[in-house]
């Protein structure tokens, strides 16, 4: 025992003192949180100069409809030629409108004329724009025609101008008979977010166990260590004290993300800022969703995902499914002597992750569908798939089938993984098939 | 008195038996030799005295006793593939293998200092592994089977990447390892190494021991009637004696010539035959080295 503490301090040791990890540590919050800020404040830096548009309405129904903004100038001109108009092109004017007929007769009498490929939110605009008075075009004329009740007609028009402003909010009805106020997108978020995590903390910490029992077996260290100590002790010492580094890491991350998000809600709720941020990401489409909300509300949805149950599951499974997949790598990385020599078993293993993760991400859309059931039971995909239909509320019976079946499968796992380690790290030269690593559980 | 004694190990693996009932007595504070070709079992009877593997029949006894989990603390082997890790600082890695043989820090500490101030290798220990040379790395290495002080020391190929000088170091450490009582086993295929610090050896070829006893009582049995005269004369006339001469060195002052006795003949007889002729300055049987015992017996 004293052995086995003596090995999880050194693992643990030589990797949180090693500089790569500390910086890559203190900086990775830094560096996700410019991932995410970065694009969005890039989008925010408009182009300097206004651009001019002109409109060429032939018709003369949709001239007056265009409103210039800070971005385009629209210049209207009733009675002028394309051509006339075409040489001021990638000169003061940077695009044309011509509209050739009545639109709500002939839909595709219009063009934009552009030296460069106009941008997305120009044709949106200008579509937008069009579509609107076309409609309030044809519901015009449909109430001039004599079968039509003129009221029925301000009636439709009232629901037309009005369905774009409604706004679904969702309630839980707790256990308790408490109803709290929800919200899908932060549920969404917050189980997509905890995914990724698990996901890639398996990852990279499985694979970091598997590169250290290789570079063991490679440096002939393993030679000198048995003779001291069981090699059962090597195995469980590496995945304790990988494993240790990898909640270090999410502890100090989870630390930052708590003052980060302090921090985020003090600005939010400065009423003057929160208007610029719900108008800005307003404009980004993507989180158009939350800015739409008012963000106590969105405060307010955040708090109410029940967190200490998701970072205790969240705890549960990474310690349940880096115990499983680590065991599994080490049993890779002690069966084979070099790097090219995993890839024959890392394969099944990278694809049966990708599912998981991929299972996880459609479980958003359906977070009770038998997809999202079935994997959150599986042990191969419960720890990636679970996460996501936490924050949407699991039955207390899934939740412990799934944690119950998971620590089950991981101690099998360990199991075969410690018979086969042992016999593994002392054979050199040929790779093993799947076949001889079962001979070598056997042995004794 | 036996240290170590293996009574009929067998070992299987999957298509090849590795072990057949391999029987071998190391006595107590003597230098064991265990020679063989390679693939011959050596490293898995090794491997099953520090109890890595278990063998499928047969038991081991040390000190008299059935091995047991605590003995491994009696006991260090230092084996043929050997590595450290790199990255490791050479004193904190000298701890840490220290330490999992039991030794408290305090302890730990005390010895490595000795030992490294021994080997000369003081200056190196805040180095990384990766910056030290081979030689270097093995001394390490050396010192870390030693540190706890075990009753049993088990050297695998322990001179091959040492320069002469550091072989030497090497073999007088284990000279006083053995002075001090300690009971060493000693693969290798130096056999000179072997003549030079072996009391005994058992000589395992394909998976059972063919050979076992001392080195002395060996070479005895298998000489080859060989006898080595230093002759004062300045021919030597193999005419009349008839004998099978099998080499004749001439010198300023004397010849050596090396005969193989007929079968008919005892030893008198033929030093009187000699004696009759000539002066002889010198006489003896050659022995045969063990570097020959070793080949005549695996190409049997």
């Amino acid at each position: 025992m004293n052995a086995l503490k003596i090995i999880i301090s050194r693992e643990y040791i030589s990797r949180v003192t090693k500089k790569s990890f500390i910086l890559l540590t203190i900086f990775m919050p830094f560096l996700f949180a410019g991932l995410v800020f970065v694009p969005y404040w890039l989008s925010t830096i408009k182009d300097s100069g206004v651009r001019k548009i002109v409109v060429i309405d032939e018709s003369g129904l949709y001239a007056s409809e265009f409103e210039s903004t800070a971005q385009y100038e629209y210049e209207l001109l009733s009675n002028a030629k394309v051509t006339d108009q075409q040489s001021r092109l990638g000169k003061d004017v940077y695009a044309i409108l011509q509209i050739t007929d009545d639109l709500s007769q002939n839909p595709k009498s219009v063009s934009l004329l552009s030296e460069k490929q106009a941008p997305m939110d120009l044709l949106q605009s200008i579509e937008r724009t069009l579509s609107e008075k076309v409609s309030e075009q044809k519901l015009e004329v449909l109430s001039h025609s004599d079968n039509v009740d003129k009221k029925t007609i301000a009636q439709v028009k009232e629901i037309i101008e009005s369905g774009s402003n409604i706004s679904l909010s969702t309630m839980k009805w707790g256990d308790d008979g408490t109803i709290s106020e929800t919200s899908t997108v932060v549920a969404s978020i917050v189980g997509g977010g905890f995914t990724v995590l698990i996901y890639m903390f398996i990852m990279i910490y499985g694979s970091m166990v598997m590169q250290a029992v290789m570079e063991e077996k490679r440096s002939r260290i393993v030679e000198v260590m048995i003779s001291s100590v069981k090699p059962v002790y090597m195995l469980i010492g590496k995945i304790v004290g990988i494993g240790l580094v990898g909640l270090t890491q999410l502890a100090f991350w989870g630390i930052m993300l708590g003052i980060l998000f302090t921090g985020a809600s003090v600005f939010l709720t400065n009423p003057e800022q929160a208007s610029q941020m719900v108008a800005a990401s307003g404009e980004m489409g993507g989180a158009g969703a939350i800015g739409a909300m008012n963000i106590e509300g969105a405060m307010a949805s955040i708090m109410s995902v029940n967190w200490f149950e998701i970072i205790l599951f969240f705890l549960i499974y990474f310690i349940g499914g880096f115990v499983m997949f680590a065991s599994i790598f080490a049993t890779i990385g002690s069966a084979v002597d070099n790097e090219e020599d995993t890839q024959q078993f890392m394969t099944p293993i990278t694809i049966l992750m990708l599912f998981a993760f991929y299972a996880g991400f459609y479980s958003i859309n359906n977070p009770d569908g038998p997809l999202a059931f079935w994997c959150s039971l599986i042990p191969i995909t419960s720890p990636i798939v679970m996460m996501v239909r936490l924050p949407f509320g699991v039955p207390l019976w899934e939740k412990l089938l799934s944690v119950v079946l998971l620590y089950g499968s991981f101690i099998l796992t360990s199991i075969m993984a410690a018979k086969i380690y042992r016999v593994g790290i002392l054979m050199y030269g040929k790779k093993p098939s799947l076949k001889e690593l079962i001979k070598w559980m056997k042995y004794k | 008195m036996h240290y170590v004694e293996t009574k009929d190990v067998v070992k299987q693996f999957s298509q090849h038996l590795a072990l057949n009932k391999v029987s071998i007595s190391v006595p107590k504070g003597s230098v064991f030799g265990l020679l063989g070709p390679n693939g011959a079992g050596k490293t898995t009877l090794i491997r099953i005295i520090t109890r890595i593997t278990a063998p499928d029949s047969g038991e081991v006894l040390l000190n008299g006793s059935p091995l047991s989990r605590e003995d491994i603390y009696k006991i260090g082997y230092l084996p043929e593939e050997r590595g450290l890790y790199k990255k490791m600082k050479v004193g904190d890695q000298a701890m840490y293998l220290a330490r999992l043989k039991g030794m408290s820090r305090d302890h730990a500490h005390q010895e490595i200092v000795k030992w490294f101030n021994k080997f000369d290798i003081m200056g190196w220990y805040n180095r990384k592994v990766e910056e030290l040379s081979k030689g270097m790395q093995q001394k390490v290495q050396f010192i870390s089977t030693i540190i706890h002080n075990p009753d049993l020391l088990i050297f695998d190929e322990p001179f091959s990447g040492f320069d002469p000088v550091n072989a030497e170091l090497i073999k007088q450490e284990m000279l006083k390892l053995k002075a001090e009582g300690k009971t060493i086993i000693l693969s290798t295929h130096n056999m000179e190494s072997v003549e030079a610090l072996c009391d005994e050896i058992a000589l395992i070829n394909k998976s059972e021991v063919v050979l076992q006893g001392s080195v002395y009582s060996l070479r005895n049995q298998h000489k080859k009637d060989i006898y080595k005269f230093r002759l004062f004369t300045d021919k030597f006339d193999n005419e009349s004696l008839n004998l099978n001469v099998l080499t004749n060195e001439r010198y300023n002052e004397y010849i050596d010539i090396r005969v193989r006795k007929p079968l008919d003949m005892d030893q008198s007889q033929l030093i009187k035959l000699m004696l009759d002729k000539y002066k002889i300055a010198s006489f003896e049987e050659e022995l045969p080295t063990m570097n020959e015992v070793f080949i005549e017996t695996v190409t049997q």
